[in-house]
Order: structure tokens, then sequence, then C-alpha cells
């Protein structure tokens, strides 16, 4: 208990460190527009290629699970949508970047930490925590938005897809389906929700990296909590903006 | 000058140095032995700050870096060019990026500017036509190299390195030492180098603190030091002069 009360000021430490101003505008701009590349361009194929056979299953499923004759067509093309914004697009997809992007970010700053590049950038008057990692949270905090609404367009593509495969409606109903009784709010509470998330995944990856002591063993176990801390955080958090928003 | 006055670090229960003080003059190279775990590297980290003391101070010509606040701090730090045990250069940036990195951070020079430093520094350390290659297709010494041009880019007034030549071969090892020294010479540096080789020792050791079990033992010149009747340092040069004399590595 006392350690992770410890952990949690020591992140809000690093956090402050990392919100200093920066000094020299250029560079960080030249760190962004890398980590954009890193973070978010990266993470494209893996979100498209999970959110088509997200969509697809997910429309099937509520396809299958729904015989009674009285329940108009339609509403399976609504579960779909509403599944993918709701739920899929922000939490899931946030789940499957904390383990690709919260590792890679843990293990890039461990690995700095224990050849002693962070120390290199100190000596030399840097604010290491700012200069490695508000980029990196920048990153995903402005193109995670983009991965979530991407992830919901190709997965309710990937649903009409299904739906012209396997026929189990008629492709008529699943378009009326989708545009039926459509909230925008529920776009609003997804892009929260991703935000959020960019910001749990992305500092508490840098927090294990950048602390880490010892060295290439450190480093990987650094990386594993990355993970399960992120994962563990955006599903807490996924509850409380839920109750919070939707109540 | 750097000195160091009596100086003392703790980590938790264990007293790592204990009361250490002694003086860096400038121009020469001054060396810290000692052998591993004697606490070598965390007093040079002590004295650039990267820890901080338990007790004692640091000082930096006319400024006590122990307590000085935190722009006189800045001022000093980028006067300072540190040279890490495994070279520490960023790993996805190409030698030249590296190089180039404390201009690009610090300065307002052009890019013809900044370019004719960096390629005049390399060249300082003969490393020629390797500027696009990145850390990790460098042989170890040409990373150390490579890192010295990274310390000096900015002309610093002082240069601290720790164990520049661990991991490489004897040959290669007095290269980077008569490296160290001509550029301490040169530049008119104040050197602080931390070693636990004889060789380099005999060769660069204008100044010598000889560290044992965190408290300082020893202090004199390479010249004095086979005249000295301390038991521990003669153990340890002994221990040195011994595998030379066998042939073996002495890794
Ligand atoms: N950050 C640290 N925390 C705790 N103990 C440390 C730390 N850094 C070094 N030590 C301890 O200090 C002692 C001296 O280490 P060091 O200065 O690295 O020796 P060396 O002379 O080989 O450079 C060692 O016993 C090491 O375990
Ligand atoms: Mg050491």
């Amino acid at each position: 208990m006392f350690r992770l009360l410890s952990h949690i000021g020591n992140y809000f430490i690093l956090l402050g460190r990392t919100f200093a101003p920066p000094e020299k505008r250029r560079i960080y701009y030249r760190q962004f527009i890398r980590e954009l590349n890193n973070i978010g361009i990266n993470s494209l194929g893996i979100v498209v290629i999970i959110s088509a056979f997200m969509g697809a299953v997910i429309t099937l499923q509520t396809a299958y699970n729904t015989e009674n004759p009285f329940l108009p067509k339609y509403l399976i093309g609504l579960g779909c949508r509403d599944s993918l914004i709701l739920e899929f697009s922000s939490t899931m997809v946030a789940l499957i970047l904390a383990g690709k992007v919260g590792s890679n970010i843990a293990s890039e700053l461990g690995t700095m930490r224990v050849t002693e590049q962070i120390d290199a950038l100190e000596i030399m008057g840097v604010n290491s925590a700012s200069y490695l990692i508000m980029p990196k949270i920048l990153a995903a905090v402005v193109f995670n938005p983009f991965l979530t609404i991407i992830s919901i367009i190709i997965g309710i593509i990937g649903g009409y897809l299904a739906v012209i495969f396997t026929h189990v409606i008629s492709p008529a109903d699943f378009i009326v389906g989708i545009q039926y009784a459509f909230i925008p709010y529920y776009i609003v509470y997804a892009l929260v929700k991703t935000i959020v998330f960019a910001f749990l995944i992305t500092t508490i990856s840098a927090y294990q990296g950048y602390t880490v002591k010892g060295g290439a063993l450190e480093v990987g176990v650094a990386s594993t909590r990355a993970v399960v801390f992120s994962s563990i955080n955006i599903l807490l958090f996924n509850v409380i903006l839920t109750q919070l928003m939707l109540s | 000058m750097i000195e160091v006055v009596h100086l003392s670090k703790n980590f938790k229960n264990q007293l790592v140095l204990e009361d250490v003080s002694c003086r860096f003059e400038r121009g020469q190279t001054n060396l810290i032995i000692g052998q591993s775990g004697s606490g070598k590297t965390v007093l040079l980290k002590c004295i650039v700050g990267l820890l901080t003391p338990t007790e004692g101070d640091v000082v930096y010509d006319d400024t006590i870096f122990t307590r000085a606040n935190f722009q006189e701090k800045k001022k000093i730090r980028r006067q300072i060019g540190m040279l890490f045990q495994g070279g520490a250069l960023f790993d996805s940036s190409t030698v030249e990026e590296n190089v180039r990195y404390p201009l690009d951070m610090f300065t307002e020079m052009t890019e013809e500017e900044k370019k004719e430093r960096v390629n005049y520094c390399l060249k300082r350390v003969n490393i020629v036509n390797s500027n696009h290659l990145f850390p990790s297709e460098l042989s170890g010494g040409m990373k150390k190299r490579v890192a010295i041009a990274r310390a000096i880019v900015l002309n610093p007034k002082y240069l601290l390195c720790d164990e520049p030549n661990s991991g490489l071969d004897p040959q290669t090892a007095i290269v980077i030492d008569n490296l160290i020294k001509e550029i301490t010479e040169e530049f008119n540096t104040t050197t602080i180098v931390n070693t636990h080789d004889m060789n380099s020792v005999m060769g660069i050791g204008k100044k010598v603190v000889f560290i044992f079990n965190g408290r300082k033992e020893w202090e004199g010149s390479n010249k004095d030091i086979f005249q000295s009747d301390n038991q521990a340092l003669n153990q340890f040069v002994f221990a040195n002069r011994l595998a030379r004399e066998f042939k073996t590595p002495e890794k």
C-alpha cells in the first residue's frame, strides 16, 4: 500500500517535470513529429485490421442472438454501430494500444535510462523528462482520436461486408440500422475516453520506463508493468468516465 | 579547477563515499582510480550533480555548485562535457545528429556553422565518413570517440570521463587516453577521468586520486605511485602489474 502511494506520488512529480515549458520549441516540434509517426501512424495498421474483424463479428453475433421475429432487422446495424462507438473503438483499441505503444515507450525510455542516455541529457542541462515524454503524450493525445474515428468507420465497413457475405440480414436493413437514432453525444463520449486513455497509456508507460534502475532485465520488467498498469487504469477510468458522462 | 570538499554519500544505509576531499587542476588529466565498486562513478556523479551528496560540497572555479541556485547550476552544466562509461550516444540518432545535438539545443548557430563545428570535432577524434551511421553500427572505440566529440562540441571548460577505456582492447584504450590528454591540453579543460586501468595511470596520470572503500586513500602523481608505502594502493598497483607481466588480458 505504501509502495503504491509512493509510486503515485513519484508519478505526479514526473508529470510536473514533464510539463515544464520547452527550452527550444523547434526541437520539441521535431520530436513531436517523430512521435506522431512512432506512436500514431505506426498503430494505424493494427487498428484497421482489428476494427474490421470486430465490426464483422459484432454484427454476426448480434444477428445470431436476436432471433425474435418482432425485432426489426435494422437493429442489428444499430447494435454494431453503437457497440463500436461506445466501447470497442475507444476502450478495446486503447487496450490494444496499451500493449503496443505502452511497451514500446517503456522499453525505449528504460533503455535510455540504463545506458545513461538520460543522464547524458541531464548533464547537458536538458530537462530530459520534458524533452522525452511530452512529445509522446502530445502525439498520442492528438492522434488517437483519429484512430478512434477510423476504427469506427472501418468497423462499420467490416460489419457491412459480413452482412453482404453471409446474408444474415439484407444490406439495406444494415444501412438503415447504422443511420437509425444516431446520438452524436456518443461520439463526444468516445473521443473524451480516447483522449484520457491516450494520456494514461503514455504517462504510465513513460513513468515505468523513465524510472528503471538496473539493466536489460529490469527494462523488460518495466515494459510488462507498463502494459499491465496502463490496462488496469484504462478499465478503471472507463467505469468512471461512463458513470460521469452517460448516467 | 574543480574541488571536492568533505564529500560523503549514502544510499539508504550504505555508506558509499566518506569524507572525500581533493582538488583537480585545470589543463591536466586528473585521474580517480580504484577497484570496481569502490565508488568512483558515484563520486563523479556527485561532482556533476547527477547525485546529490549527503554531505560536503563541490566547487567549480568560483562557484559552489552544491549550493548554487538553478540558474547558476544550469550555467555550469553547459560548460561540462561528460563521457559516460558506455558512450551514452542516442540510439535513434546518427553520429552527426548526436554530435550536433548540443548545438541544436543550446546555440543559435546557422546550419552551416553547426555542420562545420560537428565535422571539426569528429575530425579531431579521427572519425571521418561516418556521419550517417547509427551508434549500433559503430565499434566500441568509435562509440567512445563519437561520445568525446559530442562532449567537446560546446567547448567545455570541464571534461569528465567515466571509465573511458573499459571494454576496449589495450591498443584502442591507449588511443582514447591520449586523445583525452591532447584535448585537455589543447582546450585547457579541467579533466577528471575515472579508471581502474594502470596503463592509463602510467600514460596520462598527471594527478592521481586513489579511492578505496569509499575513502580517499592516497593522492599524488604517477611518478610517485611506486614509491608509496600505502598497502591498499600497492595491492591495487601490484595486481595490475602482475596481470601485465603475465601478459594475460585484463578482462
Ligand atoms: N543508485 C545507487 N543506489 C544504491 N547503491 C548504489 C547506487 N549507485 C552505486 N551504488 C553502490 O555504490 C557502490 C560504488 O559504486 P560505483 O561508484 O559504481 O563503483 P565504481 O568504482 O566501480 O564506479 C557500489 O557498492 C554500488 O552498489
Ligand atoms: Mg564505475
